[in-house]
């Protein structure tokens, strides 16, 4: 199949998707996804809930079968492409009674480059450390995860996929259960990432900050509904087509969208 | 090898030394099965391993109690009254390891069933340097000997698994409430706590009374299979609950029946083996959940997926941005409708050959061009038609629409109703004669190569 | 009460069986598979009957491999049959092992007429028995050792376990913790869970005939239960289950002899006993844990509540 393929997804661009459905038992969960974003961008994926944004970023990463369309990261398929991309899963999605320090689970960002065997280097801990400077949380290091808040888990989960070196990353909601000032720290840290030219997409739930944090957008409800420049895409318009008519909190969303401009 | 005379004769009860053995194992299967229903749907199915497992101490306890209070240790009341009690100890251990500290479920369970079976076996040890410990034949607990079971035994077992039974019945609504939803049942002022710990109860009375019969190991096999297997056939809970003591009941049945002409096998391991080939069976071809039939229906949406698509792509090509007016039918070249997807040549093919079958589309010609049949156009624009009411419904209802949404319902309508999809229709057609197709398509149309 | 070289040696091959359980019991605790070791030494039984009717022999090396083959096919099955039938994991894992022990106890009634088999030595094992095999009678710092078999072959096991441990200490980590992150990142958790679970079969197949399964089942879960209690950090978990695993051997051993007495019995299995011993501590540590116990949790409570 690979030979065969007709579409272009040049190098430069850090995620294409084309066709992309996914179906779960007998309903698709997302359909027809096409997109592409740009390099150095920083990205939210906004919709209601149900819309798929998780099986979105799941798909991309091959974590679930698709059953139709192609995804590639840089012109490669996930496989090829693994060294160059960061995941930030849902805080809830592990265990947090388990035994590992923060710096510890910062640290697990470096096993992929490692290798089978081999063992964290004094390097690698010394950039776990660095990482958890970056965040904010040095002084937490040597603390067991369950001890830390929310935000600091949350933060933790974050300077793991700084440590991952990525060029491109997905993360699932990490501003889910953060405090005011939790929340503008991640986002001060995204907005340094995102100098350092590299792609950040975000799953995100608060439409009111979308305009101020993000520079880029897809609004998604099963498919896409629209995807481009924030500025461009994020209106009245399309926002009613993500979330249906009724909702309130669109218009305060729009009247941000109007404040910011 | 026994004639089918002898089989019939086993297998319908006509036989006085089975009758009551094969009366017994129907019992308790039906009420494992019912038991291990709920048990299931609570995600608990281990706590039968580890009630039975701790079930062993108290048993070992009870005989030797029994015995140094001058007793007859073998007296089935008191043994299985000892096994209740240390199961009973071994469930509030677990709730107890599990409420107080971080240790999570499935260790706690472990945790308490190999210290009380460890406890238990180092009681039987005691026993054995006892001078009436060669009587005791308690390792029948362990693996079961149906054939050692006097009358009296019988009486205790049925008068255990009836009033578990008519227990579970009376409780039926209860319990339900309780598997299908513990906050909503707490909600409307049911005492959920209370209905939780009368659930672990009945379980433990099952539990203790299959003890002698299949023993303390196949015991949790019927407490799991049978309602694993009720599973696969069902989405209602009164319909698997009903079903899974069917399974455990012939389980029993044919598992005893057998044992009666091989009578050096132990029943209890050929009623667990005849339940596992009802779950193997049930796993395989069950109608709502088995492998087979979930198999079909991947294979069956990839296909229908691939052909919505094909149909879709054909007739939005034809349409070609036009809103208004007839379409004719006219060739495509294949190139045009390969530009539009990242089907391989080889998918896009089998596609249209199937498509072919059905009479939707023309034989491909020579140049590599496909033309819609009549019918082929009529089922296009009919996909297409569904297609954009769905998208119209996503953007009009989009707070409530992801979770109704079926788009590979054959008809809109059987999901939203003719009103709406009325309703919808007008839209459509105002947003038409606007002169532009709704909703704008999502894809940028790639005009082939 | 005496004490022989004879229970010197049943403390250290109960010791090494609870070590060599207790080191990989660490995993299945952090991955909510405990009951995986109960499953899986129930399961090796068929495993044993088929390789004692093919070479009609209790030949250790056929029953080895042959339960051992079982036993990674329980944890198969088990994931097949939630997997593709999404069935529940537990419900799955005991339809495998039931299944396989009652297909064990037929195999073993049609071999009761070539060799001498009895599923209670399954179960209970015969550590008491165990010194009186000696294979290796070495001479060290002047005493005369007399080394059983069972030492051995559970030391080697013990060894086996604690290179698996030390070599993929950061995949067993990451795959435990974030499974997800894992597989984004190439490390398949699949691979781990399989080898994780060869690991525990062979280790429950050389113990069952020195020690018993129970003692397995028993130091698969209870030693790591009682060091998470105790700490945050990954190997010093490892490191004080360990310390439990070999304690329980020592005080089962112990109190199979002593405890008895106070009953006007002569004495009982210590196998059940070094059960009991590890649950014991695990109580212990329950109740006074510094950071995580319910006598420090409660005081913390009635301190808050007064202040």
């Amino acid at each position: 199949m690979q030979n065969e393929q007709t579409v272009i997804s040049p190098k430069s661009l850090p995620l294409t998707i084309r066709d992309l459905t996914v179906a779960y038992h007998r309903k698709p969960v997302i359909w027809d996804i096409d997109l592409t974003i740009p390099e150095g961008k920083l990205v939210s994926i906004v919709g209601p809930n149900g819309a798929g944004k998780t099986t979105l970023i799941k798909a991309c990463l091959d974590l679930i079968p698709r059953s139709s369309g192609e995804v590639s990261i840089y012109g490669q398929p996930y496989k090829q492409a693994r060294q160059r991309v960061g995941y930030v899963p849902q805080r809830e999605s592990v265990d947090w009674d388990f035994p590992v320090s923060a710096l510890d689970v910062v640290a697990m960002g470096t096993y992929g480059q490692l290798g089978w065997f081999r063992r964290v280097s004094k390097r690698s801990k010394a950039l776990s450390m660095q990482a958890l400077e970056r965040v904010g949380l040095a002084d937490y290091a040597h603390r067991q995860i369950s001890q830390l808040s929310g935000g600091q888990q949350q933060r933790t989960f974050l300077a793991r996929a700084l440590v991952q070196d990525a060029d491109i990353y997905f993360m699932d909601e990490p501003f889910a259960a953060v405090d005011a000032a939790t929340e503008r720290a991640i986002v001060e840290m995204l907005k340094e990432i995102q100098e350092r030219g590299k792609t950040v997409l975000v799953v995100h739930h608060d439409l009111a900050t979308v305009p101020q944090y993000f520079d880029w957008t897809v609004l998604l409800n099963m498919r896409v509904v629209a995807a481009g420049p924030t500025d461009e895409v994020f209106n009245q318009q399309n926002l009613r087509r993500t979330y249906g008519g009724k909702l309130t909190l669109l218009t305060q969303a729009a009247n941000e969208v109007e404040r910011s401009r | 090898m026994p004639d089918f005379a002898d089989i019939w004769y086993v297998l319908f009860l006509r036989d006085y030394n089975t009758r009551l053995v094969v009366i017994c194992t129907i019992l308790l299967g039906c009420a494992c099965g019912l038991m291990g229903g709920f048990l299931l749907l609570r995600k608990r199915s281990l706590m039968g391993d580890m009630l039975s497992h701790a079930t062993l101490p108290g048993v070992g306890l009870a005989f030797m109690l029994a015995v140094s209070l001058g007793g007859n240790g073998k007296s089935l009341p008191i043994l299985l009254m000892g096994a209740a009690f240390s199961g009973v100890l071994g469930c509030w251990a677990v709730l107890c390891i599990r409420n107080h500290t971080r240790i999570k479920d499935d260790a706690a369970m472990g945790i308490v069933l190999s210290v009380f079976f460890g406890a238990g076996v180092a009681v039987l040890g005691l026993i054995q340097t006892m001078p009436e410990g060669s009587a005791a034949g308690l390792e029948s607990f362990i693996y079961g000997k149906t054939a050692s079971m006097v009358a009296s035994d019988f009486q205790i077992l049925v008068i255990v698994t009836i009033s578990v039974l008519i227990c579970s019945l009376l409780l039926f609504k209860e319990f339900r409430l309780l598997c299908f939803d513990e906050a909503f049942a707490a909600a409307l002022g049911w005492p959920v706590k209370f209905l939780d710990v009368l659930l672990l109860a009945l379980v433990t009375a099952v539990t203790v009374a299959g003890l002698q019969a299949v023993g303390l190991i196949l015991i949790i096999a019927f407490l799991i299979t049978p309602a694993a297997a009720a599973r696969f056939w069902t989405n209602q809970l009164d319909r698997m609950l009903l079903l899974s003591a069917l399974i455990g009941g012939a389980s029993g049945w044919l598992g005893a029946s057998l044992s009666a002409f091989f009578p050096r096998l132990p029943a209890g391991a050929l009623i667990v083996l005849v339940a596992a080939v009802c779950f193997v069976i049930s796993m395989l071809i069950g109608t709502e959940r088995g492998v087979l039939v979930r198999y079909l229906h991947q294979v069956q949406l990839k296909g229908r997926i691939g052909r919505q698509h094909l149909l879709r792509a054909l007739y939005e090509i034809l349409e070609g941005g036009r809103s208004q007016g007839e379409l004719a039918l006219r060739p495509v070249p294949f190139r045009q409708i390969r530009g539009r997807r990242t089907w391989s040549d080889a998918h896009l093919r089998d596609y249209i050959r199937r498509a072919y079958h059905e009479g939707l589309v023309e034989a491909p010609t020579k140049d590599d061009s496909i033309q819609l049949t009549v019918a082929g156009l009529a089922e296009a624009a009919h996909l297409t038609r569904n297609h954009r009411l769905w998208e119209l419904y996503l953007i009009e209802y989009a707070d409530v629409a992801t979770s109704r949404v079926d788009r590979d319902a054959d008809m809109v309508e059987h999901v939203l109703g003719e009103k709406m999809v009325a309703q919808l229709e007008s839209k459509l057609q105002t947003y038409r004669s606007a002169g532009s197709l709704v909703p704008e398509s999502p894809h940028p149309i790639i005009p082939g190569d | 009460m005496t004490w022989y070289a004879i229970d010197t040696w049943i403390v250290v091959v109960g010791a090494l069986a609870a070590t060599a359980s207790a080191l990989l019991g660490n995993f299945l605790v952090l991955r909510k598979m405990s009951m995986m070791g109960d499953a899986i030494s129930h399961a090796v039984l068929p495993g044993l009957a088929i390789a004692f009717l093919v070479t009609e022999a209790r030949a250790s090396l056929t029953m080895f491999i042959g339960a051992a083959i079982v036993g990674v096919l329980t944890a198969v099955f088990t994931q097949w049959i939630s997997r593709f039938g999404k069935v529940d994991e537990g419900a799955s894992m005991g339809i495998v092992f039931t299944s396989l022990f009652a297909l064990g106890l037929l195999l073993i009634v049609q071999a009761a007429d070539h060799v001498d088999l009895d599923p209670g030595c399954v179960l209970y094992g015969a550590i008491e028995l165990t010194p009186l095999d000696v294979v290796w009678r070495p001479k060290l710092f002047g005493f005369d050792l007399e080394v059983p078999r069972a030492a051995l072959v559970l030391g080697g096991v013990t060894l086996l376990n604690l290179t698996f441990i030390i070599g993929f200490f950061k995949e067993l980590r990451i795959t435990s913790f974030d499974a997800e992150l894992a597989t984004t990142m190439g490390i398949h958790s699949n691979w781990m869970h399989y080898l994780l679970m060869t690991l525990v079969a062979v280790t429950s197949v050389a113990a069952f005939e020195a020690v018993g399964s129970i003692i397995v089942i028993a130091m698969l879960i209870v030693p790591a239960a009682t060091a998470h209690l105790l700490t945050d950090r990954l190997w010093v978990m490892l490191l004080l289950s360990a310390v439990f695993a070999v304690a329980s051997a020592l005080l089962g051993h112990l109190s199979a002899l002593v405890v008895p007495s106070w009953f006007g019995f002569a004495d009982t299995s210590t196998s059940g006993m070094m059960a009991v011993a590890a649950g014991l501590l695990f109580l212990l540590t329950m109740l006074g844990a510094p950071r995580y116990g319910v006598l420090a949790k409660y005081f913390r409570k009635a301190e808050s509540v007064g202040v």
